[in-house]
């Protein structure tokens, strides 16, 4: 399974598999780290997933919607990396992606 | 008396979930046990009526944190049992499952159950609610039987499964006892809005219906109407709210009506007792100070902080924005606020274009907005809530101008 490493808030840092046909936000959830709400469940309604990307795989993601676009906004921490995990679809093309848990808002 | 634990957390929806894990995330080192009444593991309801009705998520992806998650944080739960007493004074709770077990501090995050019907027939299979899991396994099963729908009720979740029962191919009809759906919790032109998109999605919207009755020998075939008039029904669907879940904390003297009454901090007025989520009246500041139930998971998740930092020697006033979110066919709604009493209400932008806000206002303040296909107008108008903003109703109508730039 391709591999996703996860940075904390805290710096630490931890590569875990992902099942490809996921969000990127399911595999982080669904490895424990509890400091990704994620409260929507997945349907690009709030801000709760987001996660700043590595910047080497920025090419390899899918284009951000206008509704991600406009949700990062509410983050005070939004930069040129922010992205929302429940919109990037993981994929053994995204193998070795990094991602850092974005700042609580 | 064998059992217990530092805390015990009655109910495994989503503000029992959060707030074990945030008991954990603020280090607190005593036993949980989270109660619930249901044999699933936390996890999210909204899409009970949304994408795992319609077939399109499985249920593993809808729990709220793996099974070993859990475990490595020694949480334990008790699945598949009700708690049917507290005595606060001896610190106990009792379960349907015969065990009594002691506590010292108590989380009351039992959300609610349907409101049902009282008609005759209301008993009959093939008469639904939607708050569990298993209710929309049940309404599955049956399904490929189904051509007819009767959906009770004009609210969020009668309103999402005509949507998705609809594309699905079902004959949908939905029966509201006021003039216009969503009357409750939004304002008319929303009302009208949605009304039109589901007539437009083929659905027999009817208004001002009362149901006499529901037919059938074993099982559903109909509903009568109280003019007499017969609906052809292969399945019935119940949305009319739900009834706080808090009898056993009331009956042990809980102060509470409409739910259990809690302090900024998620207390109930009995001593080591919280409650937290939809089961919880509490003062908004979003509603004026006025006592409120707010049936969110944004609510369950706050809420559930609140309680645990109280827990943890930390206390924090609840003061969270309330947000929502429903989805219907390609249309997303996000609220944020409290419409609640609203005296003028503002449309931005073209309803015709389903992109638009509905913006309310009391005494001239902004209070709350919902949005339709409009994020930025959903993300940008928060702080227009947060602050009570003054803005001329003209100025709020034009969609030329963010709304970030009408903020103080």
């Amino acid at each position: 399974m391709p591999k996703l490493i996860v940075v904390t808030r805290e710096g630490d840092e931890r590569e875990v598999e992902g099942e490809a046909g996921l969000s990127v936000m399911e595999v982080i959830r669904d490895n424990g780290f509890e400091e990704l709400l994620a409260l929507c469940g997945g349907c690009c309604s709030c801000a709760t997933c987001h996660v700043h990307v590595d910047p080497a795989f920025t090419d390899r993601l899918p284009p951000m919607s206008a509704d991600e676009n406009d949700l990062l906004d509410s983050s005070a921490h939004r930069d040129e990396t922010s992205r929302l995990s429940c919109q990037l679809p993981f994929s053994a093309a995204l193998d070795g992606l990094k991602v850092r848990i974005a700042e609580d808002d | 008396m064998t059992l217990q634990a530092d805390v015990i957390i009655v109910g495994a929806g989503h503000a029992g979930a959060a707030c074990a894990i945030a008991l954990r995330q603020g280090k607190f080192e005593g036993g949980i046990l989270v109660i619930g009444a249901e044999p699933e593991l936390p996890y999210e309801r909204p899409p009970l009526s949304k994408e795992y009705l319609a077939g399109s998520k499985a249920f593993e992806r809808l729990l709220i944190r793996p099974e070993g998650f859990w475990a490595e944080r020694d949480i334990a739960f008790r699945l598949g049992a009700t708690v049917v007493a507290v005595d606060p004074t001896a610190q106990t709770v009792q379960t349907d499952d015969g065990a009594l077990i002691g506590y010292r501090r108590l989380v009351w995050a039992t959300g609610g159950a349907p409101r049902m019907l009282s008609c005759g027939g209301h008993h009959l299979a093939g008469v639904h609610t939607v708050r569990t899991r298993a209710d929309a396994d049940r309404m599955m099963t049956e399904l490929p039987d189904v051509e007819h729908v009767v959906v009770i009720g004009g609210g969020y979740i009668g309103l999402e499964a005509a949507a998705v029962l609809t594309k699905l191919g079902k004959k949908v009809v939905l029966l509201e006892a006021l003039d216009r759906v969503l009357a409750r919790v939004a304002g008319e032109p929303l009302s009208r809005f949605f009304e039109a998109e589901h007539r437009a999605h083929g659905v027999d919207v009817r208004l001002g219906v009362a149901v006499d009755s529901i037919l059938g020998e074993n099982k559903v075939t109909g509903v009568q109407l109280k003019d007499g008039e017969v609906l052809k029904a292969d399945m019935v669907i119940v949305g009319i709210g739900i009834i706080p879940a808090v009898a056993p904390l009331l009956a042990a003297g809980a102060a509470g009506g409409n739910g259990v009454l809690v302090d900024s901090h998620c207390r109930t007025t009995l001593p080591n007792i919280f409650a937290i989520g939809d089961c919880a009246l509490h003062a908004n500041r979003f509603a004026e100070g006025a006592q409120i139930r707010l049936e969110s998971v944004q609510n369950a998740n706050d809420q559930a902080v609140v309680a645990a930092k109280a827990i943890l020697g930390q206390p924090a006033d609840y003061d969270a924005t309330p947000w929502f979110w429903s989805n219907q066919y390609d249309l997303k709604l996000q609220t944020v606020g409290l419409s609640t009493g609203y005296d003028q209400t503002v449309v931005r932008g073209d309803i015709a274009t389903r992109s638009f806000s509905l913006i309310y206002l009391k005494n001239g303040r902004v209070i709350a907005l919902d949005c339709v296909n409009a994020i930025k107008d959903y993300v940008q108008g928060r702080k227009l809530v947060i602050e009570g903003a003054v803005v001329e109703a003209d100025r709020l109508a034009d969609p030329t101008t963010p709304l970030k730039d009408l903020a103080d």
